[in-house]
């Protein structure tokens, strides 16, 4: 291969970096652009050093082969890196999770919570999640289209640069750059490098549907193409805002005041309801008749279960603002269509579920199948849980206690991470050309690890969320107050604690994951009693 | 274009136009003959690797 253009590219950004760096506004900024141009600078030195110098007519010929063919190195990358940012995301999720039992793990300025947080949560949503969305949907699209990714290099481009953007959303973090939007913490150069990436894994994306050699679009590309582009709207529209300088770290958002609340939410929960739901069922709707081997339940109904979610999902974000400034019609509208939710992820975990009818004893032997029945149960668990703590009357005891966040981790965790999981399992062995994985019986071990850990987590959750809310209103007959708000922290250290352990077994069943996966890409296969036992063999009758 | 008359847009053709969509999609799912181009449809993971 030649990367005469890229070097070059490369090289022109990194001296841009550097400029940053010279005429920076700010420290942070200056300390941001110096890690970009190492970046840089370090990604250009390996491009140089795995130039290929053989004539150009003979290296043409394998070319034209592959062209024809898949373009999988990219998802093998993709998978790759879904499993590094995945555990690395969890690792830190632990770390948090131990610094709120033990505040002396705070380590100033670098590693404390306030910026561990957003480390944490993009970590696992965008690096981990988007990995494994940008890989799965490569997977996918190329073969329920039947045709070899649109647009050559571009799906490259869009894997590295994804990977140039995690990057530079986390050490920002760290550094304490921030704009103080859930979700959307990183600052306006990021935004404007990510709105580029995510351009062009539109375009590699649609590109491959359009010159598809099937008829139909498989709905996983439906769902999946909805992703990609209400996530390219919520982007734009949340993150608008004016930089103080083009040469510093600091912005201030086109919107204010209550404006500005919806705005992020809006952003907010069509990142839960796009990102986190709506590409992961892309993935539901290819893995599961996969691994199962068996057409979806009904086809009809997984396109209504489309096109209610996406027309629902979009009005639900007001829920995360109950009780404040927004327009009560608007609080109330949201709370309304959440409650509607409940229908099109009902039917949507039917569907996934009822797939396995006439194949459930998969369940016994299959921990693949074990692992993605559990996450569509804990799709259809959370999306349960959500509605109702949408209801003014529950969200008033709910929100901003601890409930909120085991709800969310039910629904990361048992249903993002599970499914993801369950894909790489189906994957990985197909894409390295492996008869199967290294071990079943580590998949089991990383089944239970999981489960219980969310098991844990939730539970754990639920209890000091309750808690939480019963003490903040718990007045007394004089109309005082009965805790203070330090009382109610103190309350929550035993919780802290056991989630903390709830989170480190997931962790550890997805080290048990990065091992098998590790094991089966270099080709090992672990000597094991198969699961559900021998076979007895057949005795002839006496 | 003030606030109002794009709220009253909003929730008025708006709201048509989204739900007429909608129910012309659950229509068109459940069209006469659609059961067999849908069986056809969920076939296509199970076709080939």
């Amino acid at each position: 291969m030649r990367y005469g253009a890229e070097i070059v590219g490369i090289g022109v950004f990194a001296f841009l970096a550097l400029l940053g760096a010279a005429f920076a506004a700010d420290v942070a900024f200056q300390q941001h652009m110096w890690v970009l141009f190492a970046v840089l600078v370090i990604s250009a030195a390996i491009l140089m050093r795995n130039i290929s110098f053989a004539p150009k007519a003979a290296a043409s010929i394998p070319f034209r082969e592959g062209d024809t063919a898949y373009m999988d190195d990219v998802v093998r990358y993709g998978t790759i890196a879904t499993m590094f940012w995945g555990v690395v995301g969890l690792l830190v999720g632990v770390v948090v999770a131990l610094q709120l039992a033990y505040p002396d793990l705070n380590i100033e300025p670098w590693f404390n919570f306030g910026r561990m947080r957003p480390l944490h949560t993009s970590a696992v949503i965008f690096a981990f999640g988007g990995n494994a969305l940008i890989a799965t949907s490569f997977y996918v699209v190329q073969r329920t289209s039947r045709a070899r990714l649109f647009g050559g290099n571009l799906a490259w481009f869009v894997f590295w640069g994804y990977q140039l953007f995690i990057v530079m959303a986390a050490t920002g973090y760290l550094l304490g750059i921030t704009q103080s939007r859930e979700y959307a913490e990183p600052e306006w150069y990021v935004d404007l490098w990510l709105t580029l990436v995510w351009v062009a894994y539109l375009l590699v994306f649609l590109g491959t549907i359009i010159k598809r050699k099937e008829p139909h679009i498989y709905v996983a590309n439906w769902f999946y193409l909805s992703f990609i582009v209400t996530i390219a709207m919520l982007h734009v529209v949340n993150n608008l805002a004016m930089p103080v300088s083009f040469v510093g770290s600091q912005s201030y958002s086109a919107f204010a005041g209550v404006q500005d609340a919806l705005t992020q939410w809006w952003y907010g929960h069509n990142a839960v309801g796009f990102f986190l739901t709506a590409g992961f069922l892309g993935m539901m709707y290819y893995f599961v008749p996969k691994q199962a081997g068996r057409p979806v339940y009904s086809y009809r109904l997984s396109i209504i279960h489309f096109w209610a979610l996406i027309f629902l999902y979009i009005w639900a974000g007001p829920h995360h603002l109950h009780y404040t400034a927004l327009p009560d019609w608007a609080q109330t509208l949201g709370m309304v269509f959440s409650i509607m939710l409940w229908m099109p992820s009902w039917g949507g975990m039917i569907n996934g579920l009822m797939t396995l009818s006439g194949a459930w004893d998969k369940l016994r032997t299959d921990p693949i199948i074990r692992m993605m029945v559990l996450a569509i149960a804990f799709y259809g668990m959370s999306t349960f849980e959500g509605p109702m703590m949408s209801i003014k009357a529950v969200n008033s005891l709910s929100h901003y206690t601890e409930w909120t966040i085991g709800h969310v981790h039910s629904g990361a965790l048992g249903w993002v991470g599970m499914i993801s999981f369950g894909a790489i399992y189906y994957m990985v062995p197909k894409l390295w050309q492996r008869e199967r994985l290294y071990s079943l019986r580590l998949v089991t071990w990383h089944f239970w690890l999981a489960t219980l850990g969310i098991v844990v987590y939730a539970a754990v959750m639920w209890v000091a969320g309750i808690q939480q809310g019963l003490m903040w209103r718990e007045y007394d007959d004089q109309g005082f107050l009965v805790y203070s708000f330090a009382e109610s922290v103190a309350a929550m250290k035993p919780y802290y604690i056991v989630r903390a352990i709830g989170g480190l077994m997931y962790l550890a069943g997805a080290i048990v994951m990065a091992w098998n996966v590790y094991m089966t890409i270099r080709g090992y296969q672990r000597e094991e009693e198969p699961i559900g036992g021998y076979v007895p063999a057949a005795q002839p009758a006496e | 274009m003030d606030y109002h008359t794009m709220r009253e847009f909003a929730d008025s053709w708006g709201l048509l136009f989204l739900t007429l969509f909608f129910v012309g999609v659950v229509l068109f799912a459940f069209r006469p003959g659609s059961k067999k181009s849908a069986e056809e449809a969920a076939q296509i993971p199970l076709k080939d690797d």
